[in-house]
Formats: structure tokens, C-alpha cells, sequence
């Protein structure tokens, strides 16, 4: 955007590079043409799915997915996967939802507790990664198996049941629930405040990975880790932040979860960390890192929670909708495929 | 070459090994400020091995270090940085899906701001990659535009130039050129001349004796290890560096041999 002011009027070889071929090295661009296919497809099958609030219908699941895709797209960009990023958001609910039903202790502290212990796991998951140089997918895979049991067991031991409940008989839920999960009426539909925390989440992780130090090292570190040592960028630090990072937004769905259910399945979570990786996917992120957008993560929600309700309101099956998740995913793969083979293209 | 002020660097008689590999043994040379020394020597000879203790990726076994005729130790890369060493390697240090620009300071951001509101200055990162790029005469289309899609020899060429930029006192280049066609190792000699111009002392490795002849002012010849001259350009001609390199004796058998052929008729090697 700033190269045409930058190489002035005069190079007449920037021209040849082509605006098209420009475009596509925009990693977002693919998941927004996408979006507003999807968006034009179900609106004209559904009158609900374009009213006010069929819009809230399909922006709520997109938000709690979107703020997972947004860590999990900048952790990707860094190079890695986190596996265990759905469970722990079961992990977190399950742990403040039984310190306090269970304990009696103070729903701060016990949401504070709960946040340090997914950070971490975050933070073991990027030392062992940053420690081992081992892939990250097999360590995540550890952790992610670790937790899922332990959420059981733990819940089982505790309660008896596969279920933490009664989290509204707590101190202070009201303002809880004001900050996780209270609505907003406008044009007569209720949209949840999770969307907002989704705004929010989308231009921060933006801002971070486009405009400030930190994001030039997670290119680097996913781009090449090697190059990135030798120029001096903290690599072990990045890698460890990212994990954290993705422990924190686990946090933060687990709390949204319990806040507004009141209470969380044993098993919540489970699955998910896929869906988040398709997200990213479907916004550019390459599997191998180094290359992708936040916005396009979240664009890729805005897909997934689109798509899921659209079929609804199509009244179709809803087995469907995991056909066309899959097909989205394999488009986007192939498309940032030919932008990567584009943009490394080199003419040695 | 004024003899009152110390050289900015000086090598004294370095040894390293690995195991039982003996990669150095007794390599002594200087590099002056706005002087290129070129290391030549065949696969093996221990030119990587000198290169990376001067960047601090080995120890050495024995030896010493100066710089400006002071005993320097070079722990780590971090080290070699600070005391102003900067290696340029062909491809690492350069991340290929990142923008020129983004290449150019990584590790290095410019801020502005404070707190948390504290950022990466990219209209000053922008600003400065153009102009350092042109200052070096490096003509590039578009400091947004993916290193990868750069070819071998502008890479090489924006890599001399971030290292010139960041104050390096001391650059090393490994075997910049090798990869190269004759225009692109054209311009990268070019932009070695341009480095050594603005006074920085220059490391030069390389195979190719076309190569370091015109542009070095002394030449460090290593074979298994061993130096087997460090001569200043006024000691040495083309001829003699280009049959030194090639281990002497059995280049000049190897010629003989060629010759041979045509002059008695036989047919062995008629393409
Ligand atoms: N890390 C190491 N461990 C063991 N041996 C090594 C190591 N690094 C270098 N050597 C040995 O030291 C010797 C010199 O290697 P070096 O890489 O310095 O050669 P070079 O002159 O750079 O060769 P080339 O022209 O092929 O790059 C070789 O015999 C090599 O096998
Ligand atoms: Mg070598």
C-alpha cells in the first residue's frame, strides 16, 4: 500500500509486478471473497438469515471462534499448532467453576487461579517446543490428551457427575455476566458482547502482528528460525508468548462458557482446537508458518458461524455443514499454496 | 597502509578442531579499515571454520583475536555483533515470505511511542531501506516486495547493505559470489567496493581467485587447515594466486596433461 508513493513515478518494473498479483499477497483476501459468497448464498435462500437477528444468530458463534482464531492464526504465523487450545478452555471453566461451587473460594481469586494455570500450560507447552525443537503438534498432542483426561477425572472425582453447575450461585456472577456474556438490543435482535470482545481481540492481534516489534519477530520466528537467531531476535521468548497468548484466549472462551451456560460439560472443548486451525487456514495462514493475517482468521470465523447457521436457516440437514467446512478448507489450502509458491518464488 | 595505527583486526595464529579434525592450525592475517582481505582455499580448508569464530559461532582452540591491537573474546553471535562483526551469509538471515523492508531491521526495529502504545516506526523503516538501498546503488523495484522474489545476488546485495547500515566495523561475507552468474557477482563485487569505500574492513571468502584478485588488498591461501601465505596484493600476481589456490603442483600437472593431448594427435577428449 505504501510502495507506490515509495517508488515514486519512475520504475517502470513495478508495473510489471501487476496489481492482481499484488492483491494476492494479501493473505486476508481469499477468506473475504469467500465471505461475502457464503454471505450472498444463504441471504438469498433465507429471509431470517439476513434479518437482524439471524445476523446475531450466526455473529455469535463466530465470535467466541473468532477470539480463539485470532491467538491461534498469530501462534501459526510464529509456526506452530496448539492442540490443546480447546480443552483448555474446558480446562479454565472447569477449574473456576469447581473452586468456587465446590471450595467456596473467592470467585476472583479463583478466576485469577484459573488463569494463571492456563498460562501455564501455555507457557509449558512453549518451553518444551522451544526445548526440545521438537513439532509443536506432537507436543501439543501430549498436553492436549493430558488435559482431556485430567478435565474428566478431576470432575468426576470432585462431583460425582461429567458436569461443574450452579456457577450463577456465586459471589458476583451479575458482573460476570455483565463482562462475558450480557446482550445488547439493537434493531430488536439481541447480540451478544462476546461479538464486541471479538472486535476488540481481531484489531489488537492486528495491531500487534502489522505494526509493532513483536509482530516482526513472529514472521521471522515462523518464516525462518535460523535467520531470525542470527539477526538477534528473541526466538525461545516469541515461541513462549504465542503459547501463552493461546492459553490466555482459552481462558477468556472457558470463562465466557461458564458465565453464560452457568455451568460446563467435563468433556467442553474437546474438538474445537481443529476448528480454530481451520479458521486460521481459511484467513491465509500457511500450515507452515511465517505467512497470514489476523483479520482473516476472523473473516474465517465469520464463515464457519455463517455457514453453520445458514444450512439451518436453508433448512437443511445440519450434517451438511460439515461438508462444506471441509470443502472450504481444502479451497483455502489450495489457494494459499499458489500464493506461497508466488510469493517465494525466486529467480535465482 | 600507515604502520602507526593498529589494524582493525588481527588474526594470530588460530587454531581450532573438531575431534580429531584438525579444521585450523596456526592462521594468522590482518583486516584494516577500508581494506578487503580475501580468504581463499578448496573445499575443506577451513574457511567456514575461520569465518564462524570470527562471528562468534565457535571457540577457538588456541590463538588470539585483536581488534584495534586489543585481545577481544567472541562468545556468542550476540558478541561478535556488538564488537561490530556482521556476517553475510547467501541465504540465512533473510526470511523469504517478509518484505524487504521487514527483512532489513529485523531484530533491530526502529520504535516509536511509548508504554504499550510503543511500535514498529515503519514509515521510518520504509524511509531508511530505500535510501540505504540506493546509497549502496542497489537498484530494488519495491521495498514491499517478499525477499523471496528477490534474485540470489539482490539478496546478497540488500544483506551487505543491512549489515553496512548497522554500523558494522567488520563485515565477513561467505562465499557471496559462488552461486552466482558473472552480472550478479558483478554487482555484489561492486557493492563490496562500495563497503570498503566507507571505510569498513572487509572479509571476502571465496573459490574464485577472478574474483578476489581485483577487489582484495591481501590474500589469506588455506589448504587442509594450513595457511600457505597471507601476502599483501603488491606480493602477489592473478597467475600465482590462481595456481596457489588450485594446490600448485597438480594444477600444473593437471594443464600439462591437457595440453598433451591435441599436440600428439590422440583423440581422448574431442568434444
Ligand atoms: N562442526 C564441525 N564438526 C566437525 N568437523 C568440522 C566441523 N566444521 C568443520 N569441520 C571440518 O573442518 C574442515 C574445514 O571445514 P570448513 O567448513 O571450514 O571448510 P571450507 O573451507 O569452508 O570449505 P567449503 O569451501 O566447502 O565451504 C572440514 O574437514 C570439515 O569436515
Ligand atoms: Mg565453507
Amino acid at each position: 500500500m505504501t510502495s507506490a508513493t515509495l517508488t515514486g513515478a519512475g520504475d517502470e518494473r513495478v508495473a510489471r509486478v501487476g496489481l492482481v498479483k499484488r492483491l494476492l499477497l494479501k493473505p486476508e483476501l481469499g477468506s473475504l471473497i469467500g465471505a461475502v459468497l457464503v454471505f450472498g448464498f444463504f441471504a438469498a435462500l433465507s429471509d431470517v438469515f439476513r434479518s437482524a437477528r439471524g445476523v446475531a444468530n450466526w455473529l455469535d458463534p463466530a465470535s467466541s471462534l473468532g477470539i480463539m482464531a485470532v491467538a491461534v492464526a498469530l501462534l501459526m504465523i510464529g509456526g506452530h499448532f496448539d492442540l490443546s487450545a480447546g480443552v483448555q478452555t474446558g480446562t479454565a471453566a472447569i477449574t473456576s467453576g469447581l473452586l468456587t461451587t465446590y471450595y467456596g473460594v473467592n470467585t476472583w481469586v479463583a478466576l485469577l487461579l484459573s488463569l494463571l494455570l492456563c498460562l501455564a500450560i501455555g507457557f509449558i507447552n512453549g518451553y518444551l517446543v522451544v526445548r526440545t525443537k521438537l513439532p509443536s503438534f506432537i507436543i501439543t498432542l501430549g498436553t492436549f490428551l493430558m488435559l482431556q483426561g485430567l478435565n474428566l477425572g478431576v470432575t468426576k472425582l470432585v462431583t460425582n457427575t461429567v458436569v461443574v453447575s450452579n456457577f450463577n450461585q456465586i459471589v458476583g456472577y451479575d458482573v460476570l455476566k455483565a463482562i462475558f456474556a450480557s446482550e445488547v438490543t439493537i434493531a430488536g435482535a439481541s447480540f451478544q458482547i462476546a461479538i464486541l470482545w471479538w472486535i476488540v481481540a481481531t484489531v489488537l492481534g492486528s495491531w500487534v502482528l502489522l505494526r509493532t516489534r513483536f509482530g516482526n519477530w513472529i514472521f521471522a520466528v515462523g518464516g525462518d528460525l535460523t535467520a531470525a537467531r542470527n539477526v538477534g531476535v528473541p526466538v525461545q521468548r516469541t515461541t513462549i508468548a504465542l503459547f501463552m497468548t493461546t492459553s490466555f484466549a482459552a481462558w477468556f472462551i472457558g470463562t465466557t462458557q461458564i458465565v453464560r451456560l452457568t455451568s460446563i460439560q467435563a468433556q467442553a472443548g474437546f474438538g474445537q482446537e481443529l476448528i480454530y486451525i481451520v479458521a486460521a487456514v481459511i484467513g491465509g495462514c500457511l500450515l507452515t508458518g511465517g505467512f497470514g493475517s489476523v483479520v482473516g482468521a476472523s473473516i474465517g470465523a465469520l464463515i464457519f458461524g455463517m455457514t453453520s447457521q445458514g444450512i439451518v436457516y436453508a433448512g437443511w440437514d445440519a450434517d451438511w455443514f460439515k461438508f462444506f467446512l471441509g470443502a472450504m478448507l481444502l479451497l483455502a489450502v489450495l489457494a494459499n499454496q499458489y500464493i506461497r509458491r508466488f510469493a517465494e518464488q525466486s529467480r535465482r | 597502509m600507515s604502520s602507526e595505527k593498529p589494524p582493525l583486526l588481527e588474526i594470530r595464529e588460530l587454531t581450532k578442531t573438531f575431534g580429531s579434525v584438525i579444521s585450523l592450525s596456526g592462521v594468522s592475517t590482518t583486516v584494516r579499515a577500508g581494506e578487503v582481505t580475501c580468504v581463499l582455499g578448496d573445499n575443506g580448508a577451513g574457511k567456514s571454520t575461520l569465518i564462524k569464530i570470527l562471528s562468534g559461532v565457535h571457540r577457538p582452540d588456541g590463538g588470539e583475536l585483536l581488534m584495534d591491537g586489543k585481545p577481544v573474546q567472541l562468545g556468542n553471535p550476540r558478541a561478535a555483533l556488538d564488537a561490530g562483526i556482521a556476517t553475510v551469509y547467501q541465504d540465512l538471515a533473510m526470511v523469504p515470505l517478509m518484505a524487504i523492508w521487514r527483512n532489513f531491521f529485523l531484530g533491530s526495529e526502529p520504535t516509536k511511542g511509548w508504554g504499550p502504545f510503543r511500535r514498529f516506526d515503519r514509515q521510518r523503516a520504509l524511509e531508511t531501506t530505500r535510501r540505504e538501498l540506493g546509497d549502496m546503488g542497489i537498484d530494488i523495484r519495491d521495498p514491499d516486495q517478499p525477499v523471496g522474489t528477490l534474485s540470489g545476488g539482490e539478496r546478497q546485495s540488500v544483506a551487505i547493505a543491512r549489515a553496512v547500515h548497522f554500523g558494522a566495523r567488520l563485515l565477513i561475507l561467505d562465499e557471496p559470489t559462488s552461486a552466482l552468474g558473472v552480472k550478479q557477482a558483478g554487482v555484489v563485487l561492486r557493492y563490496i567496493a562500495a563497503a570498503r569505500d566507507k571505510g569498513l574492513g572487509v572479509i571476502f571468502i571465496t573459490h574464485n581467485p577472478h574474483h578476489a584478485y581485483p577487489i582484495g588488498d591481501r590474500f589469506l591461501l588455506l589448504n587442509r587447515g594450513k595457511s600457505l601465505g597471507d601476502l599483501a596484493k603488491s606480493e602477489i600476481s592473478l597467475a600465482e594466486l590462481t595456481r596457489l589456490m588450485a594446490g600448485g603442483a597438480e594444477l600444473e600437472e593437471l594443464a600439462h596433461e591437457l595440453e598433451r593431448d591435441p599436440s600428439t594427435g590422440e583423440k581422448t577428449a574431442t568434444p
